[in-house]
């Protein structure tokens, strides 16, 4: 179980919006939203899966002082370019992976208690759910992994409970999720 | 803004475009905001030299982000009960997005949390080709 705090701010809410193209200025103009039924600016339904920014152990950040796996001056940070590597092992293991990086997303679940708004200090609680594997047609064996992480506001009570179900697979797939 | 039950029938559509021609920066603007920075959605090197990809995707995140943006513009704003979704094919950079969610059921809400009635949809959202990209289904308050 891993616990993290996530304090939610209206500008980042804002630049959320912005990225998945939501232009419903309840996301960014307080005197809109005052109008409102929320009665002021709310985070668009996905947006606690920002929460990664203040996840301090997630591995999909660049972090300071530490090599990268993206490129730089060679297609990757911390393994050796296919090809150049003595065995490839590797990069072979990597591209095996699917996404490379944690593996792909399969399935995201929101349950709402409240909505989510500026000022709001969530403590998140994560913890893993189910497991269970599967045989792709093109992908080899999948296996799914369950996560469920509950955001909790600063008196405790429940704002979002998620649940992400995340896959792996034995070959690299261009059009199954 | 808010839906009325009186106004819903089991079957009724509601769609929209939510992305049209999705660029490579749109998802790089997906990254900064969501904070996941996966090589493979924002590094076309990594993306087709290391990890064996033809280029950068689309975070599934953002798929269910742009989904979203049709599904709180047709329940109203703070109305979502639940929205889950299931990547089912990946997006790239080119790709228009429709989203439509479809009216299932509209039933009583637990009398606690959820006063009043409760729309279900079930939601699709389709590229440029009709291939389906993302399905799920969600849960709204309704007005009486």
């Amino acid at each position: 179980m891993a616990e993290a705090r996530f304090s939610v701010e209206a500008s980042h809410i804002m630049m959320f919006a912005r990225a998945v193209g939501d232009a419903n200025p309840i996301y960014c103009d307080e005197a809109h939203a005052r109008e409102t039924e929320p009665g002021g600016i709310i985070a668009p339904p996905t947006f606690v899966q920002a929460s990664a920014q203040f996840q301090p152990d997630y591995r999909l950040r660049p972090k300071i002082g530490e090599p990268w796996f993206g490129s730089g001056a060679t297609p990757s940070g911390t393994l050796m370019p296919p090809g150049d590597a003595p065995d490839d092992t590797d990069a072979k293991q990597e591209k095996k992976s699917g996404a490379a990086a944690g593996g792909l997303h399969a399935e995201q679940h929101f349950h709402y208690h409240r909505s989510v708004r500026p000022g709001d200090v969530l403590t998140m609680t994560t913890r893993p759910g189910k497991t269970w594997e599967k045989q792709g047609k093109r992908a080899g064996k999948l296996v799914f992994s369950e996560t469920i992480t509950e955001y909790r506001d600063s008196t405790g009570e429940l704002v979002v409970t998620a649940r992400g179900v995340g896959v792996r697979t034995e070959r690299v797939i261009e059009q199954e999720g | 803004m808010a839906l009325t039950k009186s106004e819903l029938s089991v079957g009724q559509t509601h769609s929209a475009v939510v992305v049209d021609n999705l660029s490579r920066t749109q998802i790089v603007q997906y990254a900064g905001a969501s904070g996941d920075y996966n090589p493979v959605h924002t590094d076309e090197v990594f993306a087709t030299k290391v990890a064996g990809y033809p280029t950068v995707f689309a975070h599934g995140m953002l798929t269910m982000g742009l989904t979203g943006t049709m599904l709180t513009n047709f329940v109203g704003d703070g109305r979502l009960l639940d929205y889950g979704v299931r990547f089912t094919s990946q997006v790239w950079p080119g790709d228009t997005l429709t989203a439509t969610a479809t009216v299932v059921a509209v039933e009583e809400g637990d009398g606690e949390q959820e006063e009043g009635p409760v729309v279900i949809l079930a939601l699709s959202t389709t590229n440029q080709e009709g291939r389906e990209v993302l399905s799920g289904e969600a849960r709204a308050r309704v007005d009486a």
